[in-house]
């Protein structure tokens, strides 16, 4: 089932990726789509259900503009940081929490904190978080946590679980 | 209109993958460089696909706005893998922070990672083992 879902996305990605109705498109599509989802098997995710629960593409459209914020945000301070002469830094690794269950939303996690101001995941280890800081601010570790993994985590655990 | 927005898009977009580039070379170890590298060669490359996107809607092209957005979204979704990747090899194949002293949360869990590996029957590089041995020093 989860392959099915898979290949027609893969295949649709093709067509749309080459913007024709060619039959050799289309059946080259299926081909190359049956392949890497059959492939890809072992990481896809089981619960499929979740992709027709309205609620949870609501808050993924709320996601999107609310991570692109934060995109431009991280430019912006990465700039600040690199036009000043004084260049003011002091990164180092931090260890932290997320209390978030499944491996999708771990991952979109690792990546949306990659994105976001002065920060880049480096490994996820289950429930462990090790990321690159170029500044560190505070060492109290629960304020860490709120700053770098608080932002995105309710609005993941809405989406994800 | 469209184009005029477009080249504005793209202007940005240039803007800031030379904030990248001015990144690269003012930080000082790769720790730092991938961050500097990964926000804004993402941003950039995003927006210049953005104003192609906007000459394909201009243009009535509809085929290159699609392929630019897509494009767009496969840049987004892999390039902090990418930048997760080369971090974590650089950090298990031992090349030390620049800042001394700078606080260092991965390395109990990078030692695991190597012992592991030596247990698979890779053998680790010696130039590993040397850092790791100035990391615990340190």
């Amino acid at each position: 089932m989860k392959v099915l879902v898979f290949w027609i996305f893969a295949a649709a990605l093709w067509m749309l990726l080459f913007w024709s109705a060619n039959p050799a498109v289309i059946a080259g599509g299926c081909l190359a789509g049956l392949v890497v989802s059959l492939a890809m098997r072992p990481l896809l995710p089981d619960n499929l259900g979740r992709l027709l629960d309205v609620r949870r593409w609501f808050w993924a459209a709320l996601f999107v503009p609310y991570f692109l914020y934060y995109v431009v945000r991280a430019n912006l301070d990465i700039m600040l940081r690199v036009l000043n002469p004084d260049l003011p830094i002091r990164p180092g690794i931090v260890k932290l929490r997320t209390n978030l269950q499944s491996p999708m939303a771990r991952m979109f996690l690792a990546n949306s904190i990659s994105l976001t101001p002065g920060t880049l995941t480096i490994d996820l280890d289950g429930q462990d978080l090790y990321v690159h800081w170029i500044n560190i601010s505070t060492d109290e570790p629960d304020r860490r946590g709120e700053l770098i993994v608080g932002k995105f985590e309710p609005l993941l655990r809405r989406i994800f679980e | 209109m469209l184009e005029r927005i477009g080249y504005i898009v793209i202007g940005i977009g240039v803007a800031f993958e030379i904030l990248g580039c001015i990144g690269l070379i003012r930080l000082s170890d790769v720790y730092d460089r991938a961050v500097a590298a990964t926000k804004c060669v993402t941003m950039g490359t995003c927006m210049m696909l953005c104003g192609v996107a906007l000459f394909g809607a201009a243009s009535g092209n509809w085929s290159m706005l699609v392929k630019a957005v897509i494009c767009a979204l496969f840049v987004l979704l892999t390039s902090p893998v990418a930048a997760h990747a080369v971090l974590r090899g650089a950090y298990l194949s031992g090349v030390p922070m620049a800042h001394t002293g700078a606080e260092d949360g991965f390395a109990q869990r990078a030692g695991e990672l190597r012992r592991q590996h030596q247990a698979n029957g890779q053998p680790a590089e010696s130039a590993g083992q040397e850092q790791e041995a100035s990391h615990e020093e340190a």
